[in-house]
């Protein structure tokens, strides 16, 4: 590859870097999602009496056992043959957002059941309720020992942005489709570029984590917290 | 939405025949991408130097990309230079290549897990490192790879789904394409998810056997015998 | 029945327990009055612990019913937080708030449970503190404690409520020989000041000198209730005279 392509590829940057900020957008909103719904499903999962419990578990095997690609399809022309009118966007933040849920509440789930029994005990014996004793006692440590195995999936659900693509969002992948079509020489370098803003934003990301687990740590916290090497845990 | 179009089975022989696609293209992508990843996590542990940083690098690289950039790089990057595979085939390579940075990471902890008093024993009964990693570590390694390898196989069969995108008519690309002509994405969709759940449920089934078949008393991930 | 509930500060009345098969309260009663301390002994699975998490209801007990002055936490429909906000308890492995600095850990009772505004909560919080003699310790998290400093931070967070009942179950079992006279001595303080005390414990020193009466339970139910004094000298049952001897030799007598 010449370096009179690397220039040509250079005029695209901008274009794309706005096309990354899509895959952003779509991180931030179906992580936030999937966080929010996660926390839930795995309280339901802990806390609540049977029934509930294996209705949420069934939730989390069903988002987990489907592809990204079923989901964003069945959310974004299943709720459209269904009279919505719904954004492919709007669809992908959803289907990509309900799955992480499926992955986040295993995490919290794991989280919350390693805060030890006694202490539970101790905040309903100072007269806690259930509810205060979640917001006060549980979560401040299951969140905090949620962040290793959360930045897996944060990584994760980053790479899985680009399956927007599947269902017409025009993310990074598709903007960098429309540049090699247009221009077929450019095609290997403009997707290397593509996978090099990923590395690097990837980095950051895990960085940015890195350094909110070090500034909420806590002494004698860590032991339960597991790192895991897999894709998600 | 027709619940009655999903219980009838009018489009089972064609999903089916994308089904089977899927999981050639699994098998073939996880079989190679054992293979590749094996010799990096080899590499990882035991080598110093640029083969070291060649292996990390790979893995860093693959690891840190979205799966649908690597296959674009090679369906529609590589004939630019030249080099042009079916649609099948890209799948394949771009898939093993990916897992195979993944099992790298499995391979390379679990040989990492098995205690190093072992290693020191095989090498006092005059056993060559080759012959240590060949007869010690690595029937220790594989047992306790079996979990987390089982995570990746669910992982790759779903993954798998992105080849419709480069026109392979997989489990994904034939639903795809039925329920473009039939406007049934809804009924034809919940039919696909529940043939892929299906083929999970089964696989995970079948590797839990697995492990409890090669089970060693003692042999535990966690290494909580220090 | 009612009616003379409101002359006692606790009230405890045939409670019973079961876990499974196995009938671990079988009918206790007694009560106590304020500044009263009392201590529980009798050998291990005699239901002495399960006894104290009924009194604030951590346990269910089968049959029987708890009144805190005139409040009955046993009813159906009763203010269970509110009334165990009034009792505090102390834990055998102290279950100190990992995620929360020994003031925190103190401070979050009065602040979230009885909604003081944080600086006066934090006031008594460092009160607390002090008077466990731990003021220097408030932003050590528990990790960086002694078993004997979590101890007694955990006493301060029992306290911090104003509690009108403290009950501590083996509160010095989970201690290494030498960090147990620090968690003593606080709790002879508090029996001097005046703090109503039921105490699960096998310190037979801090029974016989601070205790007004010792309540000697077996299978399930008290078997003996008397004076330190006339307990050691006169036991009423031979199984009491046993145990105190057993426990004697075991544990010494620090006196």
């Amino acid at each position: 590859m010449t370096a009179e392509i690397w220039s040509q590829v250079w005029q695209f940057t901008p274009t794309l870097l706005w096309a990354m900020l899509i895959n952003v957008q779509l991180l931030l909103a179906l992580i936030a999602l999937g966080l929010v719904t996660g926390v839930v499903v795995a309280l339901i999962e802990v806390y609540s009496p049977r029934p509930l419990a294996a209705l949420a578990l069934a939730y989390e095997w069903f988002f987990r056992g489907v592809p990204e690609l079923v989901l964003l399809f069945l959310f974004y022309f299943g709720l459209t043959q269904m009279g919505m009118d719904i954004s492919p966007f709007f669809a992908a933040v959803l289907a990509l957002g309900f799955r992480s849920s499926g992955y986040q509440s295993q995490i919290f789930r794991g989280a919350i059941q390693s805060v030890p029994p006694g202490q539970l005990m101790a905040a309903h014996s100072l007269g806690m309720g259930t509810m205060k004793t979640i917001r006060y006692v549980i979560l401040p440590q299951a969140l905090r020992l949620s962040i290793p195995p959360w930045s897996n999936e944060f990584s994760a659900v980053f790479k899985d942005t680009t399956l927007a693509y599947g269902i017409g969002v025009v993310e990074i992948v598709r903007q960098a489709r429309y540049i090699s079509v247009r221009n077929f020489p450019l095609t290997l370098p403009v997707f290397i570029l593509v996978a090099f803003m990923f590395l690097v934003l990837t980095y950051l990301g895990n960085w940015g984590l890195g350094r909110l687990e070090q500034r909420l740590h806590v002494p004698g916290l860590e032991t339960h917290a597991k790192r895991g090497e897999a894709r998600e845990l | 939405m027709d619940m009655q179009l999903v219980f009838d089975w009018a489009w089972l022989p064609r999903l089916s025949d994308g089904l089977i696609v899927t999981m050639q293209l699994t098998g073939a992508c996880l079989a190679g991408g054992a293979a590749l990843g094996l010799l990096l996590s080899l590499a990882r542990v035991y080598t110093r130097g640029p083969v070291y940083w060649l292996a990390s690098a790979y893995v860093q690289f693959f690891r840190g990309t979205p799966l649908l950039v690597q296959l674009m790089i090679i369906h529609f990057g590589l004939p630019t230079v030249g080099i042009r595979f079916e649609p099948f085939i890209s799948g394949v390579v771009a898939m093993g290549l990916n897992t195979a940075a993944y099992q790298a990471e499995y391979f390379r902890g679990a040989i990492q897990s098995v205690r190093s008093g072992q290693t020191l024993a095989a090498r006092s009964l005059g056993m060559s490192p080759l012959q240590t990693v060949r007869y010690i570590v690595l029937p220790q390694a594989l047992r306790l790879v079996i979990p987390p390898w089982s995570n990746e196989l669910v992982y790759m069969l779903k993954y798998s789904s992105i080849v419709y995108m480069i026109g392979v008519s997989d489990l994904m690309g034939v639903g795809r394409t039925i329920s473009a002509r039939s406007f049934r994405f809804l009924e034809l969709f919940i039919v696909v998810a529940m043939m892929y759940l299906a083929v999970v449920l089964i696989l995970t089934f079948a590797l839990r056997w697995l492990e409890r078949r090669v089970h060693v008393p003692g042999l535990t991930t966690t290494g909580r015998r220090g | 029945m009612n009616s003379d509930s409101a002359d006692h500060l606790l009230r405890v009345e045939d409670v019973h327990k079961r876990y499974g098969r196995e009938e671990v309260l079988r009918g206790v009663s007694f009560t106590m009055e304020r500044a009263d301390t009392k201590v529980i002994i009798g050998a291990s699975g005699t239901g002495k612990s399960t006894l104290l998490r009924c009194i604030n209801k951590l346990t269910d007990p089968d049959q029987g019913r708890v009144w805190l002055e005139n409040q009955e936490i046993t009813g159906r429909r009763a203010p269970v937080n509110r009334i165990r906000s009034q009792m505090g308890f102390v834990f055998q492995d102290f279950n100190l708030f990992t995620h929360l600095p020994a003031l925190d850990n103190v401070r979050i009772g009065p602040q979230r449970v009885k909604g003081i505004r944080r600086r006066e909560a934090t006031t008594l919080a460092q009160e607390a503190l002090a008077t466990v003699g731990l003021k220097e310790k408030a932003q050590s998290y528990p990790a960086q404690l002694s078993g004997g400093q979590q101890q007694r931070v955990a006493i301060a967070r029992a306290l911090a409520m104003s509690p009108k009942l403290m009950l501590f179950d083996e509160p010095t079992s989970a201690l290494d020989p030498e960090l147990i006279g620090e968690v003593l001595e606080v709790m002879v303080k508090l029996a001097k000041e005046g703090m109503t005390m039921l105490v699960v414990s096998h310190e037979m020193g801090f029974a016989r000198t601070v205790a007004d009466e010792i309540i000697f339970m077996e299978g399930g139910v008290i078997l003996e209730q008397a004076p330190p004094e006339s307990m050691f000298r006169n036991p009423q049952h031979k199984r009491t005279g046993e145990f105190l001897r057993k426990i004697s030799d075991l544990y010494g007598e620090s006196e």
